[in-house]
């Protein structure tokens, strides 16, 4: 019967790591866009470029409890530092996006120390205030930055040394969606990790994290710094894609809006951001080609409805048909015979 | 016998409230250890700086003779120190399993393996099968935390901190508010503990007190009022005066 426990006990665990049918489809889908949808690129483009934002986002917000109202401050240094970067001559995509990662990586590893500490309230102000800074030092900045005329002349090289932008932003959709599904695919693997499962439980309950011996503060750090990464990747993509660097990059409503996405999508499941990208920017395109100005005003109550029928309910929906698509469901190893009282 | 955790001259003051008061107190190694007292003696707290949820105004806390006063408390559960909370603290959206999982494979130091799917570590799940076992999880294991009944809740409560493989179990109030019908079960996996663990009980039920524990200390005001075997400590008419609510002379 022990045995019998042991394959239940592994099966429960490991199969979290697999990847259910409805993901596999998902990711087909998104390579099938590149084909089926040609003349989309550019926003699909938007699309994976947010989504991976999102992604971040949901990393330390879905899996370890931090609230950011200023995320965009990573993605915005992500930004410019491509841009920057490939301005000065160093035009290829891939070294930007590395450079990018690491300068986010170690603005959110600093920033880290004033985030962590303090409330939930004190975490919203810290972050806004951060991105606050950034935004106006970039805005001071114009010798480097281009100021508030935006950083012009940022011209990239071909990706990988073979693939030249286009206009149709086909190499730049290609590009974005391959680096999104990487990042991705390291980001689901974290979060099935004892590392992963170490965030979960300091997001359900710190205290008693600390009391099984993990060293809170430490993997919260390492956390924020992985999606200050990650949001820098993101940020550079949009640089290079499109060859052009604003302030809008670090501007108050990028981290509203990333917010947003994830709050629509769902957050603790990495899939959020990128569902709520794809519904969030359709629903941009569809709602401003009807009534433009109206936008905010459409997204604003979808927003309150979504929050207040209940995210958590509307969420466990999508995820048990989520579940049923992906058959994994119907696959629940046999319910264990009870445990007989031992003689210990 | 060597003494396991010690603490010398130990004092916490919360504003103008003594809640420890100069407490100087051994637990030896493998000991059957019951702290007693009235409500608001100060026996959580006597925990909480033990465990360093708290630090402590004055005095010493040693683990295994080393002195670990200003020691974090993940790293004093890493020496062999763990605890139980008399009101739950648990991971209410993780299972049984991912619980279970967590403690252990923090012990093992996978908690900074970022790469490997949890679970897929044979000695891991080995020894998660043994917990569940131990304490009654095995038919609860996939349910979410949040919604397991109380009693199996409490189970839980000490399962994680056992799963640490403390030297030194430090159990406050395990059995609070689990009904009657449950609590026998609950006390025998307590009772059942391994005899190389040395544990400090805090309880209010004093058949229970009496049954499980060779040592007594008791706990007035936040200082140690008698400490003695269950003999000296279930006799004395003064503990009966103050912790029992009998007059002396009865
Ligand atoms: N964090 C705190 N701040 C202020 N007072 C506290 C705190 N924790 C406990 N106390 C006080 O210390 C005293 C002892 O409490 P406690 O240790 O919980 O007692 P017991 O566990 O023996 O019932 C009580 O008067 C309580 O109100
Ligand atoms: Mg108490």
């Amino acid at each position: 019967m022990s045995t019998n426990i042991a394959d239940h006990v592994r099966t429960s665990l490991v199969r979290k790591g697999r990847w259910g049918i409805g993901e596999i489809l998902f990711w087909l889908i998104a390579a099938a866009t590149l084909f089926l949808l040609p003349e989309r690129h550019l926003i699909l483009n938007e699309i994976a470029i947010i989504g991976l934002f999102a992604l971040s986002l949901d990393l330390i917000l879905g899996y370890a409890g931090i609230v950011s109202l200023g995320h965009a401050a990573f993605f915005g240094l992500g930004a410019y530092a491509a841009g920057i970067l490939a301005k000065h001559g160093f035009a290829d995509p891939l070294l930007g996006l590395l450079i990018a990662a690491i300068a986010a990586a170690i603005l959110g590893f600093v920033t880290s120390f004033l985030v962590l500490r303090g409330s939930d309230l004190t975490k919203l102000m810290v972050t806004l205030g951060v991105a606050l800074v950034l935004g106006e030092i970039a805005n001071q900045a114009s010798w480097l930055t281009g100021g508030a005329d935006g950083l012009q002349g940022v011209s990239m090289g071909p990706v990988v040394g073979l693939f030249e932008f286009d206009i149709f932003g086909t190499t730049a959709y290609a590009y974005s969606l391959v680096v999104t599904f990487l990042l991705f695919i390291v980001a689901r693997r974290i979060v099935v990790s004892p590392y992963g499962l170490s965030l979960r439980s300091i997001r359900d309950n710190p205290l008693r994290a600390r009391a099984v011996g993990i060293p809170v503060n430490r993997r919260l750090v390492a956390v924020y710094t992985l999606s200050a990464a990650y949001a820098g990747v993101a940020g550079a993509l949009l640089a290079q894609t499109t060859q052009f660097v604003s302030l809008d990059v670090l501007a108050f409503h990028r981290s509203a809006d990333v917010m947003l996405v994830l709050v629509i999508g769902g957050v603790g499941y990495l899939y959020g951001g990128l569902i709520g990208a794809i519904i969030f920017k359709v629903l941009q395109d569809v709602i401003s080609a009807w009534t433009p100005q109206y936008w905010q005003f459409w997204i604003g109550l979808i927003l309150v409805i979504i929050v207040l029928a209940g995210r958590e309910r509307l969420t466990e929906r999508v995820r048990t048909l989520w579940k049923g698509v992906a058959g994994r469901t119907a696959k629940s190893p046999e319910p264990l015979p009870k445990t007989s009282v031992r003689e210990i | 016998m060597a003494i396991a955790l010690e603490t010398k001259g130990l004092v916490k003051r919360f504003g103008g409230l003594q809640a420890t008061d100069n407490v100087s107190f051994q637990l030896q190694q493998g000991a059957r250890h019951a702290l007693i007292g009235p409500n608001g003696a100060g026996k959580t707290t006597f925990i909480n700086l033990l465990t360093g949820v708290i630090k402590p105004t004055a005095g010493q806390i040693l683990l295994e003779g080393q002195d670990i006063t200003g020691l974090r408390p993940e790293l004093r559960v890493q020496r062999g120190l763990a605890r139980t909370f008399q009101i739950n603290q648990l991971f209410p959206a993780m299972t049984p399993l991912e619980t279970i999982g967590l403690a252990v494979s923090e012990r093992t130091g996978g908690g900074r393996d970022w790469w490997r799917v949890t679970g897929s570590k044979r000695d891991i799940i080995d020894d998660i099968v043994d917990i569940a076992q131990r304490f009654r999880l095995t038919d609860v294991l996939d349910e979410r935390t949040s919604n397991l009944p109380y009693g199996k809740q409490r189970l839980l409560e000490i399962a994680v901190a056992f799963a640490c493989r403390p030297r030194v179990l430090l159990l406050d109030e395990p059995a609070a508010g689990v009904p009657e019908a449950e609590r026998h079960e609950l006390l025998a996996t307590v009772a059942a503990l391994p005899r190389d663990v040395s544990v400090l009980l805090i309880e209010h039920d004093m058949d229970l007190v009496f049954s499980f524990a060779d040592r007594i200390s008791v706990l007035v005001n936040g200082a140690l009022f008698t400490e003695g075997t269950v003999e000296e400590v279930s006799t004395d008419p003064r503990v009966r005066a103050v912790y029992l609510g009998e007059s002396v002379d009865e």
